[in-house]
């Protein structure tokens, strides 16, 4: 990969760590090269050290390796935490005049700039990061003016005069280290003319819903979900929608459950301690048959766990969630840009099939930001089907012999007509207790046995009528299969670059209803499943369902996958005797 | 539809399974007729319940209607209201339901102000578990779970209510047909959150607070010349915990719903069949 940079900034929260990193983000996305950014927090030490990294190339980058080539170091635990991944070139940008001496390894390049008092000159010690931003501009060889105009979408709204102080600090930290040190450091950062997006997964989720029709969304602030509800406050409305803070999540579902009854395309967005509080919610959702999208971004647990770190640890609770037998869809994007598609897919089966719908995402993805081109979200290729609405028009089809209107009819297909409220003669009532074909309460053993098939029967429809296909890479006939889910994709995908032909890659973006992989797995000679939780929720889950055993990939200590640690892995496993036995 | 409906209109067909002689009829029929009475039909009426018998009551209505888990009436109702403004959406549940389970629900409805009606059926007790104390019950109460009382206080409604910002409080008794009705009237006429506490006796399991009880205790505030717009007053008989009033105590006649506030004025059920006009906008956003 020609020109693959990866740069950090750390220090300690509160330093402006995520602004900073997020400025040159931008500038590189500006300047037409993909960026993939993660924001690393120390798993072992307490405090508050952080961490915003950004690997870019002028090609595609889906993940993070373990290697670092510029750091601006803000504390000297920044360079301790990341002495693994740097190297005898790695240059480390710190400010020897604050109050602390950099302990720099002696391979690496030390460049001591003056940050804060170069800030404060060019308007405000607050400008610091940015000064820091210009000098690595010089190191990586990168044209200012790319840094320009992030600094510009930035502070733009904020007025000109805070524009020119930071572009001023910017160059005032490019100019020192020029003037001041006489190094080539190897790095010509390619620029193109290409005008890429930079999002985030929660960005793309909440703009999926967006542009999906969701025009209510009720959530309780949760790391790392947060961003979605964030994201539609002050859009929605643009659109006639509303966005509530409830007062917590038991309210979050349920006002969203209300919205839907009334005809909106609604949702909520919350993290696994959330979607313990809305599972009483849940079957009562499933129950009523009202769509509902409830988005589950995924961090460490159980109880509040580890809020700001990555783990896949919450699919059972997805698939098997609340009391009793509820059908519903579990659908989980694999990359960002499928956090848009699939949340768009999820309101659409939500509708049709008039069942909640999970949308799985995870830290990994929610705190990402990755470049895009534009047309990897093509408006035209949205499609809306709202399912079963009958209008005020063709309402006698559906009513009984009394002119009742049946909001849990016995269809063969088990998907029931949708009357929103304000409909004339389609007043009905429903309710979590069991009920019959017009909405109310029943214990008659026959009603009873209707409704369990006709509910379970929308999922048959579904598992004919929709596409559950998984994402496929590598190469069909080897030997060797790798399966994931989730955010994985893209770092096994970088490692697969270098392993030999003989693996083949599923990715699986559906977990229920899911792909048939019988035939995959039975073809391949070792079939090792990657997730990031402790017990192989997913791995058990394709044992099952394929009669097979299966080896198993798992990381738990927080921190997502890295595409180097991968390649090891995968190789490693394939080459050590089989831990099982295929047959 | 039209907007000519009877009371009877909002009637299921389906037989109310409460106790005979229960509270709960006469707040229903209270209810069926202010919903007639201010021009509403069941077609574009919303009734959200909760759990216990007064969660019943959407089966026995005929409207719009979801009955939903112990509690969270509150919240489903606010969403109702939200994503469609001209849908006229009351809330019924017990006092377990409101004020124990749904408390923490009660309040922020109550200050958030959503227009919509909530009628609490309050008999002190609960009657679908057999006879357990519940938040509004006397501190000296026995029941199978307090035999020596509740040792606690009771929660006092109206005064929560006020605390948390009320723009309508009222209270009425479900056996007083006429005022009842009249009372609900107003809550639905009030723009915001109605909170309409209607004192339904339990026949069953409550041997205290009786039909005979309420009837010998209520003061009504039509024969106190109260004004509800003055909050000082209403502050005096609200924190007047030695007797009970009927009658609309406290209202803010500036009262404006909270899904106005936001500028919401129509339904959120019509949405394009694909992405919204001008939907890349969306995307350049992240340039």
């Amino acid at each position: 990969m020609p020109e693959d940079l990866n740069w950090a900034v750390g220090g300690e929260a509160g330093d402006g760590i995520d602004s900073t990193g997020k400025i040159f983000a931008q500038a590189l996305s500006r300047a037409g090269r993909h960026v993939f950014t993660s924001k690393d927090f120390a798993s072992r030490i307490r405090g508050g050290y952080t961490a915003y990294k950004i690997r870019t190339s002028v090609d595609e980058v889906n993940s993070v390796v373990d290697r670092l080539d510029v750091l601006v170091a803000l504390t000297q635990r920044t360079i301790d935490e990341n002495l693994d991944e740097l190297h005898e070139n790695s240059v480390i940008i710190y400010d020897g005049e604050r109050s602390w001496e950099a302990d720099v390894p002696d391979e690496m390049v030390e460049l001591d700039v003056p940050l804060k008092s170069l800030a404060e000159d060019a308007g405000g010690a607050i400008m610091q990061n940015v000064v820091a931003l210009g000098a690595a501009c010089e190191v990586a060889n990168f044209p200012i003016e790319h840094l320009d105009s992030a600094l510009e979408k930035r502070f733009g709204d904020k007025g000109q005069k805070l524009v020119d102080n930071n572009q001023e600090a910017a160059r005032a930290g490019r100019d020192y280290v020029q003037e001041n040190y006489d190094h080539d450091y190897g790095y010509d950062l390619e620029t193109t003319d290409n005008d890429y997006v930079l999002l985030n997964g929660d960005e793309a989720i909440g703009m999926g819903a967006l542009v999906a029709g969701c025009r209510f969304y009720a959530g309780y602030p949760i790391t790392p979900a947060t961003n979605v509800m964030e994201y539609l406050t002050g859009r929605i409305d643009q659109y006639g929608g509303t966005v509530v803070q409830a007062e917590d999540e038991l309210a979050a579902i349920n006002m969203a459950l209300g919205a839907a009854r009334s005809g909106a395309r609604a949702m909520t967005a919350t993290s696994g301690p959330g979607i313990d509080l809305m599972t009483e919610t849940f079957g009562l959702i499933a129950t009523t048959e009202t769509p509902l999208v409830i988005a589950d971004v995924m961090r460490s647990g159980p109880s509040t766990g580890m809020p700001t770190k990555q783990e896949q640890g919450d699919l059972n609770m997805a698939l098997y969630g609340g009391h009793g037998e509820i059908p519903r869809f579990v659908v989980a994007p694999t990359t960002i840009s499928e956090c848009f598609w699939k949340t768009i897919e999820a309101f659409n089966l939500a509708e049709k099939y008039q069942t909640p719908v999970y949308v799985i995402s995870d830290l990994a993805m929610a705190v990402t930001e990755q470049t895009f081109s534009p047309e990897e979200f093509d408006m035209d290729a949205v499609e809306i089907d709202r399912g079963n609405v009958v209008s005020e028009d063709d309402i006698d089809q559906y009513l009984d012999e009394q002119g009742r209107f049946q909001p849990h009819y016995d269809a063969a297909d088990g998907i029931s007509p949708r009357a929103f409220p304000g409909t004339a003669e389609g007043a009905h009532m429903t309710t979590g207790l069991e009920h019959d074909e017009l909405g109310r309460r029943t214990e008659d053993t026959e009603e009873r046995v209707q409704q369990v098939d006709k509910r379970n029967r929308k999922v048959e429809t579904a598992q004919r009528e929709e596409d559950w296909s998984p994402r496929e890479f590598g190469n069909e006939d080897a030997e060797n299969l790798v399966i994931t889910w989730g955010s994985n994709e893209g770092a096994i995908l970088e490692a697969m670059d270098e392993l030999d032909d003989d693996v083949r890659f599923i990715s699986v973006p559906y977990l229920f209803p899911r792909p048939d992989l019988t035939e995959a797995v039975e073809n391949a000679d070792r079939t090792v499943v990657v997730e990031c939780n402790a017990t192989g929720q997913f791995a058990d889950l394709i044992e099952r369902d394929t009669l097979t055993r299966v080896e198993r990939i798992n990381k738990y200590n927080g921190i997502r996958f890295n595409a180097d640690e991968l390649r090891e892995r995968i190789t490693e496993t394939f080459a050590a005797e089989p831990e099982v036995t295929a047959q | 539809m039209s907007s000519q409906a009877h009371f009877t209109d909002f009637k299921s067909d389906k037989r109310p399974t409460w106790c005979p002689g229960c509270g709960d009829f006469g707040t229903m029929n209270g209810m069926m007729k202010a919903l007639a009475n201010t021009g509403n039909s069941p077609d574009d009426t919303f009734i959200c319940a909760g759990i216990g018998c007064s969660g019943k009551i959407g089966t026995y209505m005929h409207s719009y209607a979801l009955h939903g888990v112990h509690g969270r009436a509150l919240p489903v109702g606010t969403g109702v209201k939200m994503a469609n403004p001209n849908l006229e959406v009351m809330v019924a549940g017990g006092d377990g339901d409101g004020y124990s389970i749904g408390a923490g629900h009660f309040v922020h409805a109550v200050r958030r102000n959503v227009d919509m009606t909530y009628v609490v059926m309050d008999n002190r007790i609960y009657g679908l578990t057999k006879g357990q104390f519940s938040p509004t019950s006397r501190e000296d109460f026995e029941t199978s779970t307090s035999p020596e009382g509740t040792q606690q206080s009771p929660v006092h409604p109206l005064a929560l209510a006020m605390a948390a910002g009320g723009s309508f409080i009222a209270q009425s008794f479900s056996s007083d047909s006429q005022r009842h009705t009249q009372i609900i009237e107003e809550a639905i006429e009030h723009d915001g959150f109605s909170l309409v506490n209607t004192y339904s006796p339990c026949v069953t399991f409550n041997d205290v607070d009786t039909y005979d009880y309420f009837r010998d205790s209520l003061i009504d505030l039509d024969e106190e010349n109260h004004d509800p717009n003055d909050y000082d007053q209403a502050r005096e008989k609200i924190m007047d915990f030695d007797n009970i009033y009927q009658g609309v105590i406290y209202q803010d006649d500036d009262s404006v719903g909270y899904e106005k506030r936001l500028g919401i004025e129509e339904p959120m059920n019509d949405i394009p069949d694909g992405a919204p006009e001008g939907a890349m906008d969306l995307v350049r956003e992240f340039y």
